[in-house]
């Protein structure tokens, strides 16, 4: 039995150097953060301005964006991103034929941060204003009655009073992003889920390199969970412990 | 983490708009202008194909529904022990509890499934006792791992509600079980465990639309469930948009009806101050 396991796991084929697929996986995984990274920070600029506008938005802005968030809330993120994908590079084409310059070429990369940012947007539309509502309406009404214009109500009170309250779920969004980048497999894209199936696939060892991926997706997880904690303490400074 | 129903509301819809002073003058012009929309989709795109496969995409649907449900209660019952155990349990357990949670929430569904599916799917047969046990039919087939992947996913999502559920539960009504001279079980039964449920019960409504929008991911490993359906019309027709978004709409439809499913029956249990 000790030698029918030593050759069922072969940890040679984990090695950086290409007869192993460890270079192809830790690729892989950093194409998974960049469009992660990318990705969060196109939904978070969405989602601000989405809860704005939900909030203080008129009502036909109001609107649109009810029907925003409610459609990707209801509508799983793989028919999303199939949708998005194919729809978003094919009017950038057609936009660009209009124009004169012909189809291009969108790099994956691009569409992948476009498709897992629109989604982002709607969940951080909700988080940010949940966090919004939070905070005490009288400080908004004090900055207000000092004269200060929306712009600088927004940048000096309520972005800053609603951070305590928005980074727990914020940071739920981030690793869900993360996690979310795996559905890129289903479109073709070359993360870490799709190379890892690819490289399980050509040396049929299956378990060694899910579990290889698992790993590194759970070591993501871990470490952006301390990073959590960090920001969580620094942005809670000063308030009372939550009970 | 402290605000997960926060965050699973902002995920899955868990309330469906307010029917009240829904008609305003712009929202007349707004849903104008759906309708339209609506007409320019059923006139300009093709949907010639609806038809020849409208029982299977019924059947699709049915297979969905199958895969939520199935693993929704399955993984439910996975939940109560794996949250009791990390509120009360003895360490060793509490650690097993709290790895498998952190395992699982950390890593993407589909990565499980996959490696369920292709690495055990591959493992097994290499076995001959399970090659000649009565599962191997089973074992052969693709679903057991969809379904083994969903369950583990829902448990431990809904494991760690459970947890917070079982923690929050007021100790001095446990006191007063026991003081009352019933077992540890009793008090377990009668008490800790109907108070959890009705404490996790809110979030539970968004955890199983979450669970509805994870069913898709099983067609990758070759369940034909809706959206098998669906990616297979699209081949068949060469069709790239219209397919897919009646797929959208079939899900939107599913969501509803769970939202509002799960709002009547919250209506039926009866809440203090509510």
């Amino acid at each position: 039995m000790a030698a029918d396991t030593a050759s069922l796991i072969n940890w040679s084929l984990l090695a950086l150097e290409p007869p192993g697929w460890g270079g192809v996986l830790l690729a892989g995984l950093l194409n998974s953060i960049k469009i992660a990274i990318g990705g969060y920070s196109l939904g978070l600029i969405l989602g601000t301005g989405g809860a704005f506008g939900k909030l203080y938005g008129g009502p036909v802005l109001k609107d649109l964006l009810e029907v925003y968030t409610t459609l990707v809330r209801a509508v799983p993120e793989l028919v999303l991103i199939l949708l998005l994908y194919y729809a978003g590079t094919d009017l950038l084409n057609q936009l660009m034929t209009a124009i004169g310059y012909g189809p291009v070429d969108i790099s994956g990369l691009a569409a992948g941060i476009f498709v897992i940012g629109i989604v982002q947007g709607a969940y951080s539309t909700e988080v940010l204003r949940g966090a919004i509502k939070a905070v005490p309406a009288g400080q908004i009404e004090a900055a207000r009655a000092f004269g200060m214009s929306p712009g600088q109500i927004m940048r000096r009170v309520t972005l800053p009073a609603m951070l305590p309250h928005a980074i727990p779920g914020l940071s739920n969004l981030w690793l869900i992003s993360t996690k979310d980048t795996a559905l890129l497999a289903v479109v073709g894209f070359s993360e870490l889920t799709l190379v890892t199936r690819q490289a399980a696939g050509s040396t049929k060892a299956y378990l060694l390199f899910f579990c290889a991926a698992g790993a590194l997706y759970l070591a993501l997880t871990l470490v952006s969970n301390v990073i959590i904690r960090l920001i969580e303490a620094r942005a809670r400074r000063g308030m009372a412990a939550p009970a | 983490m402290m605000s997960d129903d926060n965050t699973i509301g902002a995920m899955a819809l868990t309330e469906l708009p307010d029917r009240k002073g829904f008609l305003k003058p712009h929202r007349i012009i707004l849903m104008a202008i759906a309708a339209v929309l609506v007409f320019c989709a059923a006139w300009f795109m093709r949907w010639d194909w609806l038809p020849e496969y409208g029982w299977r995409l019924a059947q699709g649907v049915g297979v969905t529904l199958l895969m939520l449900f199935s693993t929704c209660i399955l993984g439910f019952l996975f939940a109560v022990p794996l949250g009791l155990v990390q509120v009360t349990g003895p360490w060793p357990l509490k650690m097993l509890a709290r790895g498998f949670c952190t395992i699982i929430r950390g890593t993407p569904l589909l990565l499980q499934l996959w490696l369920l599916y292709y690495g055990l799917g591959s493992l097994f047969p290499q076995f001959p006792a399970i090659r000649q046990s009565f599962l191997w039919p089973y074992l052969r087939e693709a679903w057991p791992y969809g379904v083994a992947a969903l369950t583990m996913s829902f448990a431990a999502y809904e494991g760690e509600v459970m947890r917070g559920a079982f923690a929050g539960v007021p100790a001095g009504e446990l006191e007063a079980g026991r003081a009352y001279g019933m077992s540890r079980w009793t008090v377990f039964r009668r008490i800790w465990l109907p108070r959890a449920i009705h404490r996790a019960l809110p979030t539970l409504n968004g955890e199983t639309v979450l669970q509805l929008k994870a069913t898709p991911l099983v067609a990758t490993i070759t369940v034909i469930d809706v959206y098998a359906v669906v990616s297979k019309i699209r081949q068949m027709t060469y069709l790239t948009y219209e397919p897919l978004l009646l797929l959208a709409l079939i899900y939107l439809c599913l969501t509803a009806i769970l939202v509002v499913a799960f709002r009547a029956l919250e209506n039926k249990i009866p809440t203090r101050g509510a």
